[in-house]
C-alpha cells in the first residue's frame, strides 16, 4: 500500500514495527569486541577492549580472525567460537567484512551490536550500509551505527574508541542523549559532567542505517532510569520528522532536542510567499513547539533544560519570584526574564508585611519585598527560608529564582538542603543561580542532590524556568 | 469524494506546474472554505450580464496558462465602477501572453491575511497563518504548525502572531470573526491533508477577514512534479 501523509499521523498497529528492546545491548554482561588488532595497541578496537576489561563488571573476548593472544586473553577467531552468548557485539572491523560478521553476530545469538566502522553512506556505500539494515531488519537484530562512537552507559558499559584518561563522563543520572555526532555526544558530555548533571544513557547513532531517533525515543520513554530524553539533530530523512514528533508527544518524559544547520535552509527557487517564508528551519522549530518538544538553542541551554526537567516534570506559566542577596543580582534576572516572556508579577502591601515579620530584626528595615525580593548581604539562612516559604505558597506565583552569593557571612552551607525542602513540600519549583566554585561546592550539592537545580549563571538559571515554560505544547 | 476531484484538477494541470485560480478556487469551496464570487469571461459580449451577476464594483483579474505571477504584470485590477471601464480592462486582458479568460469577482474587504501550506519533506504537509498585505515577505509575520489542526491550534497560531492584536479591533480596525478563522483554517488544513501527495505548496493571498466572514480573494496551487508523489 501506497503510505501517504495521512497513514503517519496515528498510532497504527499494523505498519508499525515492534519497538525495539535494546537492554542487552545498553545493559550487557558478555561482550565481544570484534577486529581487535595483534600489532597496534592504539588501534580503536584495542582500546575499547582495553577499557572494558580493566573498568566495566563485564566478560568482554576480544575477537580477530588470526586468533593469537592478546595480554594474555586468548583471542577468538569469530564470535562464533565464544563460549558464552554475547549480549553486545562491538564491531570495528573494515567495512566490507562488517556484513559477514553482522551475520555471525546474529548467528551466535548476540543481543544486538554497534558498529563502529566508517566506510559507508558518508563516503558513498550507501549500498553496503542499506545491506546491513536490511539483515538487521530480517532478523529484528538491533545495531547502532555505522560510523559511530556506539553507547554509554554510566557503570555498565561504555564502547567509544578514546582512552578513558582522555575521557570525561558524566556520573548516574537521569539524561539520556542521543546525538548524530559522535563529536558532539564527547563534548557535550564533558559539559554536563562539568555541571554535575548525569547520564543514563548516551549514544551516538552516526549513519543510524536501522536504528534512528525514533526507536530510541520509543525504548528510553520505558526505560526506568532516564527522566529527560535529549537529542542533537541534525535533520531527518523524509517523513521521519512528522513519525518523531507525534511519537514526542505522546511520550511521557520531556524531550529536548538541540538542532544543528539552522541557517542551511536548503534554499531554491520558489514561487510561493508559504515556501518562501516557512524555511526548513523554520518550520523544525514551530513543529516542535506545537508538540511540547523544548528546542535547546545552543548548548548552554541543552545542559541548563536537561538538568531542570531532570528535576521537574510539570509545565509552569511563568510567573516568576526571585529572592536574591543583592539588588543588582534581582534585576539583572528579571531583565532575563522580560527578553524571555516570564513575568515578575508583583507581591501585594500584604504579603510584603507578611514576610518581612518573619525576617530577623536587622535585615527587617533594609530588605526590599517587592518582586525581585533583595534579602540584603545581611541576611541569614533564616531570612532566605522565610521568603522562600511564602513565594512557595503566593498563588500568583508558580515558580522561583534564588540568586545566592555565598559571600554573607550569616549564610551557611546547609542553606541549599534547607531550602530545597521548603520548595519540594509547596510543589514550587526552584532554579538557583550560585557561583560554581570549588569552596561553595557543599551548598551546591545541598541543592543539587535534594533535587533542585543549580546554575553557574544568572542567565542559565532563568533558563531553567523558560524551559519549564516551554515543555508545554504551544 | 473531495481527493478525487482534486486528483483530477491537479492531474490536468500538472503539465503547467499549477491550477489556475478558478479551478482553485472551485476546489477550496468544495472543501468548505468561503472564496469570493466570481465568474469568467471569454466572450466580450458576456462581459456586462456576468457584471451585473456580480455587483459593481468589481475585481478584474487575467487568467492566462503563462501567467501565474498576474499582479506583477498587471493582471489584477481592483475597484472597477462600471462597465466602460471594464471592458477596457478586458481589451487590456486579451493581449496578454497566454490569456485565457477574465475572471470578475466580487470586491471584499476585511484586514488581509495570508493563508498558506507546504509539503515540508520532514514533516509532512504544514500550515501557516500570516499577516498579509505588500509587506508580507518583509515582516515575515508567521505562525506554523503541522497539519492537520485543531481550533486549540488556530488559537496559539494567532496568540504567536506579532500583529495577532490587529484581528481584535486594535485602534477601531476590523474585528475579525474568530470562529470563521478558525473554521476557515481547519477545512484548509484538511483540504492539504487530501491534496497533501499532489501539492508541492498553496498560497490563498489575500484571506479578506471581517467580523462576518474570511473570503479567499485569491488561490495559488502549485502541483507536484509528475515522479515525485509518494513517500516511502
Amino acid at each position: 500500500m501506497e503510505k501517504t501523509w495521512l497513514s503517519l499521523n496515528g498510532p497504527s498497529p499494523v505498519s508499525q514495527p515492534a519497538a525495539w528492546d535494546f537492554q542487552r545491548m545498553f545493559h550487557p554482561r558478555s561482550v565481544a569486541v570484534i577486529g581487535v588488532s595483534l600489532q597496534r595497541d592504539r588501534h580503536p578496537a584495542n582500546v575499547i577492549f582495553n577499557k572494558i576489561n580493566l573498568r566495566y563488571p563485564v566478560d568482554v573476548f576480544p575477537v580477530n580472525p588470526r586468533g593469537g593472544d592478546l595480554f594474555g586473553q586468548k583471542v577468538y577467531t569469530g564470535i562464533q567460537e565464544i563460549p558464552h552468548i554475547i549480549d553486545l557485539a562491538i564491531i570495528v572491523a573494515r567495512a566490507e567484512y562488517t556484513l559477514d560478521i553482522l551475520k555471525a553476530c546474529i548467528d551466535a545469538g548476540a543481543g544486538g551490536a554497534t558498529i563502529i566502522s566508517g566506510g559507508f553512506a558518508e563516503v558513498g556505500r550507501l549500498d553496503l550500509q542499506q545491506q546491513l539494515a536490511e539483515l538487521g531488519r530480517h532478523h529484528g537484530f538491533p545495531f547502532i551505527g555505522p560510523n559511530c562512537l556506539g553507547v554509554y552507559v554510566p557503570g555498565c558499559i561504555d564502547t567509544f574508541f578514546i582512552p578513558p584518561e582522555r575521557m570525561i563522563r558524566p556520573q548516574t543520572g537521569k539524561v539520556a542523549l542521543v546525538s548524530q555526532s559522535g563529536g558532539v555526544l564527547v563534548d557535550l558530555m564533558t559539559k554536563f559532567a562539568e555541571q554535575g548533571v548525569g547520564f543514563s544513557l548516551g549514544v551516538s547513532i552516526g549513519n543510524k542505517a536501522l536504528i534512528g531517533e525514533l526507536d530510541l525515543l520509543r525504548y528510553l520513554d520505558n526505560d526506568p532510569n532516564t527522566g529527560v530524553i535529549a537529542f542533537y539533530i541534525e535533520g531527518f530523512a523524509r517523513g521521519e520528522g512528522r513519525k518523531f514528533v507525534l511519537a514526542a508527544r505522546r511520550c511521557a518524559k520531556p524531550v529536548i532536542v538541540l538542532k544543528a544547520g539552522k541557517t542551511h535552509d536548503g534554499m531554491r527557487a520558489v514561487s510561493s510567499h508559504t515556501a518562501s517564508m516557512a524555511g526548513d528551519y523554520a518550520v523544525f522549530s514551530a513543529v516542535l513547539a506545537q508538540h511540547g518538544i523544548v528546542e535547546a538553542a545552543n548548548e548552554l541551554e541543552l545542559i541548563s533544560f536537561c538538568e531542570v526537567l531532570s528535576c521537574y516534570q510539570d509545565a509552569v506559566d511563568g510567573r516568576v519570584g526571585i529572592i536574591s542577596s543583592s539588588g543588582g543580582h534581582g534585576s539583572l534576572a528579571a531583565d532575563i526574564c522580560g527578553r524571555h516572556g516570564l513575568s515578575i508579577p508583583a507581591i501585594d502591601a500584604q504579603q510584603q508585611a507578611e514576610i518581612r515579620a518573619d525576617l530577623i530584626p536587622s535585615v527587617q528595615p533594609i530588605a526590599s519585598l517587592g518582586n525581585p525580593i533583595d534579602l540584603t548581604g545581611s541576611a541569614t539562612d533564616g531570612d532566605f527560608l522565610a521568603a522562600a516559604q511564602h513565594l512557595a505558597r503566593s498563588p500568583n506565583i508558580d515558580c522561583i529564582i534564588l540568586l545566592l552569593l555565598p559571600y554573607s557571612p550569616e549564610i551557611t552551607s546547609d542553606l541549599g538542603a534547607r531550602l530545597s525542602r521548603v520548595c519540594r513540600r509547596n510543589n514550587k519549583p526552584l532554579a538557583a543561580y550560585v557561583p560554581h566554585v570549588d569552596r561553595y561546592q557543599m551548598l551546591i550539592e545541598g541543592f543539587e542532590f535534594n533535587g533542585v537545580p543549580v546554575s553557574p549563571s544568572i542567565k542559565g538559571a532563568v533558563l531553567m524556568i523558560e524551559a519549564l515554560r516551554r515543555s508545554r505544547p504551544c | 469524494m473531495l481527493k478525487n476531484r482534486i486528483k483530477t484538477v491537479m492531474d490536468a494541470s500538472r503539465t503547467r506546474g499549477w491550477v489556475s485560480e478558478p479551478d482553485a478556487k472551485g476546489l477550496l469551496a468544495e472543501g468548505g472554505l468561503t472564496v469570493a464570487r466570481f465568474t469568467t469571461v471569454t466572450d466580450p459580449e458576456r462581459i456586462q450580464s456576468a457584471a451585473a451577476d456580480i455587483g459593481f464594483p468589481v475585481a478584474a483579474k487575467v487568467i492566462s496558462t503563462r501567467i501565474l505571477h498576474k499582479s506583477d504584470l498587471g493582471g489584477v485590477r481592483t475597484g472597477i465602477t462600471g462597465p466602460e471601464e471594464l471592458a477596457a480592462v478586458f481589451e487590456k486582458f486579451r493581449r496578454m501572453d497566454g490569456f485565457q479568460a477574465m475572471l470578475i469577482e466580487e470586491m471584499v474587504s476585511g484586514l488581509e491575511l495570508i493563508i498558506g501550506a507546504k509539503i515540508d519533506d520532514q514533516f509532512g504537509p504544514v500550515v501557516m497563518l500570516g499577516m498579509g498585505g505588500t509587506g508580507v515577505e518583509i515582516y515575515q509575520d508567521i505562525s506554523l504548525r503541522m497539519a492537520p489542526v485543531g481550533s486549540d491550534d488556530v488559537a496559539s497560531m494567532i496568540k504567536c502572531l506579532k500583529g495577532g492584536r490587529l484581528l481584535s479591533g486594535y485602534r477601531g480596525g476590523v474585528v475579525v470573526n474568530r470562529n470563521e478563522l478558525t473554521r476557515t483554517l481547519i477545512c484548509f488544513s484538511e483540504f492539504v491533508m487530501a491534496a497533501a501527495e499532489m501539492i508541492e505548496s498553496i498560497d490563498l493571498n489575500p484571506v479578506m477577514c471581517s467580523a462576518e466572514r474570511c473570503v479567499v480573494a485569491d488561490a495559488r496551487i502549485i502541483t507536484k512534479a509528475a515522479n515525485d508523489s509518494t513517500i516511502s
